[in-house]
């Protein structure tokens, strides 16, 4: 069984060295749930959007990684918190292309693709929390022994 | 400076410590050097290790003369900020933490509190306890000192090392004649895919190159901006007029990539170098012959 140990973390995210952290944290705490390589690779990349407009546009934040469980499934939730100007217009956010810092205008919206549960709350002027999950997704042959 | 005689009367606290020092110095680097910290660093003699703990004695004495004794700053310290750093240093690569060698600093003091008590048992309680106070002070000053610059020489060494790392991250190896390749490794982050598309974009006008490859099996995250930064320099190489191959993308970052939502679609791309060079080989109309099992071993 995984331990929660390892897997839970406050991460802050205040400059480029931090989104090396968040990712390589990300992608040991995915590794120790038993996520496969793909599965982590996405979550890793999730991760890596999430937290760099965390850093980009609120200014700074933090991230928190946490073990979840349901129904016997192990899952990964992560938290992307900012107190910046929040968005003001969620669907135009999350709509491809669009881009209010010179990027690809993807980050967003890829990163709900990447991950299974996606949730965005935002408040102009107060900040934005990005909260979001994935499960560990295991072959149906293999049976747990009790 | 006149000299205090022992069991004078009592200047200030501070200026009693500092002809102590001066009095005791040779006594003080005795026993200093039996300490860890300098038996430990100055292991060719112990002649060398009481010279060190002299100049240390020096220096005390110097910032107690100065009244400074709760400056870090002070004048005195900066002749043996050196010496201090490279004791640190040696101790750090013995394997000792922080922690450990500034209790190795703090052991310095009892020895010293010992011969100033010895040598004020003429002066009042009142005075020895004024004297032992900012010999204290003056001691934990010092350990201040060695912690700071220990830190700054950890914080240099992370510059040279930030700066080493932008270098050794960009080579640009020449494949064939036309045929030039970059292995990226690690994070593109901004500052490095500048470089990496200086340094290609270099290679290219020199080597007079058709084909740049730009290898990402060492990236081992593309995100949106990994991705625009690719993008971005395999439009600059065109415009020189090299065509650009993007190799080495497995299978995981394929399919995150997909998910992702970004559109390659303007970029070549390879699943190995070997391919991208072989597909460079067969643009540039180079034909590769490979040879019969019996004349492999003629040439």
């Amino acid at each position: 069984m995984p331990t929660a140990a390892g897997v839970e973390a406050r991460l802050p995210i205040r400059s480029d060295m931090d989104l090396v952290w968040v990712r390589q944290h990300v992608r040991q705490a995915a590794a120790q749930l038993g996520f496969g390589l793909v599965d982590q690779t996405k979550l890793v990349t999730a991760a890596s959007e999430l937290a760099r407009n965390t850093l980009v546009h609120g200014g700074g934040g933090l991230m928190e990684a946490s073990h979840v469980t349901t129904g016997g499934a192990d899952g990964l939730r992560l938290a992307f918190s900012d107190s910046g100007p929040g968005i003001p217009d969620l669907d135009r956010a999350l709509s491809d292309g669009y881009t209010s810092g010179g990027g690809l205008g993807m980050g967003l919206g890829g990163a709900r693709r990447l991950v299974h549960d996606f949730e965005v709350e935002s408040v102009p002027g107060s900040g934005t929390t990005v909260r979001v999950t994935s499960w560990v997704t295991r072959p149906p042959r293999q049976r747990e022994d009790v | 400076m006149p000299e205090h005689e022992a069991g004078g009367s009592l200047g200030t606290p501070t200026h009693e410590v500092r002809d102590f020092l001066r009095r005791r110095r040779e006594q003080i680097a005795q026993r200093w050097a039996d300490e860890p910290l300098f038996r430990t660093v100055f292991t060719v003699s112990r002649d060398e290790a009481v010279e060190a703990g002299k100049a240390v004695v020096d220096a005390l004495a110097q910032v107690a003369d100065a009244q400074r004794v709760e400056d870090p700053d002070a004048a005195g310290f900066s002749a043996v900020r050196e010496q201090l750093a490279r004791m640190g240093a040696a101790r750090s690569r013995a394997g000792l933490s922080a922690t450990q060698v500034a209790s190795e600093l703090a052991a310095l003091r009892p020895p010293v509190e010992n011969l100033l008590v010895a040598d004020l048992d003429q002066a009042s309680p009142e005075g020895l306890r004024e004297c032992s106070t900012t010999l204290t002070v003056l001691m934990g000053t010092l350990r201040l000192v060695a912690m700071q610059t220990a830190l700054s020489e950890v914080q240099a060494l992370t510059d040279r090392q930030r700066l080493q790392l932008l270098e050794v991250a960009t080579p640009v190896i020449k494949l064939w004649d036309g045929i030039v390749a970059v292995p990226l490794i690690g994070t593109l982050d901004s500052a490095r895919s500048q470089v990496v598309m200086e340094t290609l974009l270099n290679a290219v006008v020199e080597q007079h190159a058709r084909f740049a490859i730009l290898d990402i099996t060492g990236v081992p995250t593309v995100d949106s901006l990994v991705a625009q930064h690719l993008m971005k320099t395999v439009a600059a190489a065109r415009l020189m007029g090299a065509e650009c191959v993007v190799s080495g993308i497995r299978p995981a970052i394929a399919q995150t990539i997909v998910h992702l939502g970004l559109d390659l679609g303007t970029v070549k791309t390879r699943a190995s170098l070997a391919d991208a060079l072989g597909y460079c080989l067969h643009e540039l109309g180079t034909n590769i012959v490979h040879t019969a099992p019996d004349g492999a071993g003629r040439r």
